[in-house]
């Protein structure tokens, strides 16, 4: 069927979101951002024991992915919601994150057992996922990062720049980061695996949390490895070095079907929070927006917002059918791309364009459109830049290999 | 709940109409672009498949389907992608049936739609445009007063398609002040005194179908000759006619998209096919992901139209986007093709002139 309706449960589930993102996230908004690397602990414990158990963003074991026919499209709902609160405190809130969906996508049950369990118990708890190096980000393929077998352990040695809530991660609660390295630099992508390195691991130090345009309550941190020795189980997926298997490069890869989705949700949730606020200063101004009048008859400001509007929406179907794809177990990696591409560029527009129309109103830090405006651009470069998402876009409409286009 | 996939009915009128698009409408669109006629037999071919009598109650004469904005969208998205004309020209009758479906009389019902349910094609029309800058629906100038029991209508319109053989015109006038609540419509037969059909527009695109400017002078019409479409009704007909001519832009984004995609996979230029710079494939992307998206808001109108909401906003931003998107696609497309776009033994550059028209029609389809 063709429909549009969102189950019963989710609609509730937005509501309350809604509630929460109202009555917690905007009132300390302005305030963490400009404090930037504080972290607002009680809003954080609060939402730890809120998602304790359920998780909110990339985490899926077994079960839970088995229990609900709507899983992801709930996840996208509610974080679009949250991210209409505030983006930052989203990514900030205390869950398994990237890494737990590393964890999900390309772990045994044995080690989704391991590693997810503690974030249904104690205290709050984050995980993290550290692919990019200062010498590539968007060429995965190019990490230097290395992971060499020695006895009973694996030794990771490198940098890694730029891991959301590494700093959390690592040091701050008893998570852990999923770090990419290769086994074999001769082997290419094939050499290139998943570990899981423990919080307080000796040998992983946060060197550097990072100062940044926007999204500034979320750690950003630059993780160093030197002789890091991590239990030799601690890969995800088989430590063959083989082409063509799901699990490695291939398995973390797959963990951005899943993921772009959340981003993409994200980026409309920023988008949403500027398009609101936009009508709404419209409004007291007594500017209503007159649809079915004439394009030629319309003002520029109408016309504009009409424009913010669709591309918003469309962008937000797109996702939601991303997702919708994945509750039904349908493969989505071309969908999951289209809908971050769209998104990640959509929402950077809207909050430019609510920021030029409102002027003063939008430039001015005594509101929050203009941190929406900085928060958005974070979702036009990670999880994949724009240019990245329609490589891959591209690759599948062509039918091509990374090599045949790049 | 929410879903992207089309019920196993609508799958096979959408089979059905692809594979008609592709075997019979595609191969004839070039030639109907530049003799400005379109093939009887084509027409009648068409016909067949059931599309606008199917949607009538069978008490009429009809199939008896359930009159969907969803499936009518599937409809036109697949008659867009095979050719803007033969799509607008099979789907005339449907200007005058669905409006009378959802607003008509019994009386209206009985007399005209057993006309558009027989063995063969027959033309309807609508007239809802007039000529000048800036036209607005909700300010038109054509009138309908009231008098002696009857109407009297007077105006111009222009965009009329098919206003020639018609049986049955639709004209949209103004029964009171602006505003939508105060547009009526009504029915007119086929040689009622005072229509006169004006000579046929010559168009930049949709040259294969016929449209003429018509002037309405002092045509007298019985009470009876006006459609009972109340406060909102005029309003939900012109949503309906947006999320048609939006899937019909769909339609024709695609096809660019499908042939510039595999252009750009056989051109070479520097050694290598086109598609693999990325200039050209970011473009074909964009262009892949803009049709989805569009596709998306336009099955998002139509399910609220479908569900008999109020549906202007979602249809009036679906139907710009709509037109935006196919414009930008089909000139990308053009560019894809590089100088071979500009000469007439491709499509994309007929295709680039059948966008350019979606900002400007209206009422020119109605699903
Ligand atoms: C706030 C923040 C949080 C982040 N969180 C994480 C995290 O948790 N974990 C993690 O591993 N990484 C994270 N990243 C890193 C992020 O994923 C990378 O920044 C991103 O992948 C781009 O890599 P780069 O910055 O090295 O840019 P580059 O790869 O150097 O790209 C520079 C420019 O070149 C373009 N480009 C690159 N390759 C191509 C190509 N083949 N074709 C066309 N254009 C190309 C890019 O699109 C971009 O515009 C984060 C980054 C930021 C800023
Ligand atoms: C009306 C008309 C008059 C003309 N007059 C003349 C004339 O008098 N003399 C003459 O010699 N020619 C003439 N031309 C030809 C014109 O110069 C070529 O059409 C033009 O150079 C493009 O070449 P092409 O058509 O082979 O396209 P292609 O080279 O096949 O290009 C197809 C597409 O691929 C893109 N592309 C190609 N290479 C790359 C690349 N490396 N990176 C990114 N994108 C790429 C192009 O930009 C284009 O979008 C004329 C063409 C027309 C239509």
């Amino acid at each position: 069927m063709i429909d549009f309706e969102l189950p019963e449960n989710i609609v509730r589930l937005r509501e309350a979101i809604h509630a929460l993102a109202t009555e917690h996230m905007r009132p300390i908004s302005r305030e963490y951002d400009e404090r930037e690397h504080e972290k607002p602990w009680e809003f954080l414990r609060m939402m730890w024991e809120i998602s304790k158990g359920t998780t909110i963003t990339g985490e899926a074991d077994g079960a839970l992915r088995e229990a609900r026919g709507t899983r992801h499209l709930a996840s996208v709902v509610s974080t679009e919601e949250l991210s209409w609160g505030d983006a930052g405190l989203y990514l900030s809130i205390p869950n398994a994150g990237l890494g737990g969906a590393a964890v999900a996508a390309a772990g045994t049950p044995e080690q989704k057992q391991r590693f997810l369990a503690r974030f249904r118990e104690g205290e709050p708890k984050w995980g993290a996922m550290a692919i990019t190096e200062p010498g590539c980000g968007s060429d995965t393929a190019a990490i230097t990062t290395t992971a060499v077998r020695d006895g009973d352990h694996w030794v990771l040695n490198g940098t890694k720049i730029f891991c959301t809530s590494g700093l959390m991660a690592a040091e701050k609660s008893e998570g852990f980061v999923v770090v990419w390295a290769t086994v074999d630099r001769s082997a290419g992508r094939a050499g290139i695996k998943a570990f899981v390195v423990d919080h307080h691991t000796p040998g992983m130090k946060v060197t550097k949390v990072e100062k940044k345009l926007g999204i500034r309550v979320s750690d950003t941190a630059t993780l160093v490895f030197e002789d890091c020795r991590i239990p030799l189980d601690n890969i995800l997926g088989s430590p063959e070095v083989e082409k063509e298997r799901k699990e490695g490069f291939k398995g973390a890869m797959a963990t951005f079907d899943a993921t772009r989705p959340v981003v993409a949700a994200s980026a409309i949730g920023v988008g949403r929070a500027a398009l609101d606020f936009t009508r709404e200063a419209l409004e007291k101004a007594g500017i209503r927006i007159r649809y079915g009048t004439p394009p030629t008859k319309l003002t520029a400001v109408e016309r504009d917002f009409m424009d913010m509007e669709a591309n918003l929406q469309a962008a937000r179907l797109l996702t939601w059918r991303a997702a919708w794809m994945m509750d039904r177990g349908m493969r989505n990696n071309l969908e999951a791309s289209m809908c971050k591409a769209k998104a990640g560029l959509a929402v950077t527009r809207v909050t430019q364009k609510a920021v030029e129309i409102l002027g003063p109103l939008g430039y001015s830090r005594k509101y929050l459109l203009e941190k929406w405006m900085r928060d958005a651009k974070i979702n036009d470069i990670f999880e994949g830049t724009q240019q990245i998402n329609l490589l891959i876009v591209a690759r599948r409409i062509f039918g091509y290999s990374s090599r045949e286009l790049n | 709940m929410v879903g992207f996939e089309p019920s196993e009915d609508q799958k096979l009128v959408q089979e059905t109409v692809r594979s008609f698009a592709r075997e019979q409408i595609r191969p004839r669109a070039r030639d109907a672009d530049e003799t400005g006629e379109i093939p009887a037999a084509l027409v009648e071919q068409a016909w067949g498949l059931g599309l606008v009598q199917g949607t009538v109650p069978e008490a009429y004469g009809g199939f008896g389907n359930e009159l969907s904005a969803v499936t009518g969208a599937l409809v036109a998205e697949e008659l867009g992608w095979g050719d803007l004309s033969i799509a607008l020209h099979i789907l005339a009758p449907s200007l005058v049936t669905v409006p009378l479906l959802e607003f008509g009389t019994e009386a209206q019902k009985r007399e005209v739609l057993p006309t558009y349910t027989g063995e063969n094609f027959r033309a309807a029309t609508a007239a809802l445009v007039e000529p000048r800058f800036g036209f607005d629906p909700a300010e038109m100038e054509t009138v309908a007063e009231k008098k002696n029991g009857g109407w009297i209508l007077r105006g111009h319109k222009c965009f009329v398609p098919l206003a020639d053989e018609a049986e049955h015109m639709l004209v949209y006038a103004r029964t009171g002040g602006p505003g939508l609540e105060n547009v009526g419509v009504f029915l007119v037969r086929r040689g009622t005194p005072g229509v006169e059909i004006l000579e046929r527009e010559k168009n930049m695109g949709i040259k294969g179908l016929r449209t003429f400017e018509v002037r309405l002078s002092d045509v007298r019409l019985p009470a009876e000759a006006r459609l009972e479409t109340g406060e909102a009704g005029v309003r939900r007909l012109l949503d309906r006619s947006r999320v048609a001519l939006a899937a019909l832009a769909v339609g024709v984004s695609r096809a660019a998209f499908e042939y510039a995609r595999d252009y750009a996979k056989e051109r070479k230029a520097f050694g290598v096919a086109i598609a693999q710079k990325q200039a050209i494939a970011f473009m074909v992307a964009e262009m892949a992901i803009e049709i989805d998206a569009t596709r998306l808001l336009v099955w998002e109108a139509a399910w609220k139209l479908d569900r008999g909401e109020d549906a202007t906003r979602e249809a009036v931003l679906a139907k710009q986007y709509a037109a935006e998107r196919a414009l930008e696609i089909t000139d990308n497309a053009v560019q894809v093709l590089g100088g071979h776009g500009y000469i007439r033994d491709h499509p994309v550059e007929m295709w680039l002139r059948n966008a350019r028209g979606f900002a400007t029609f209206e009422g020119l389809a109605i699903v």
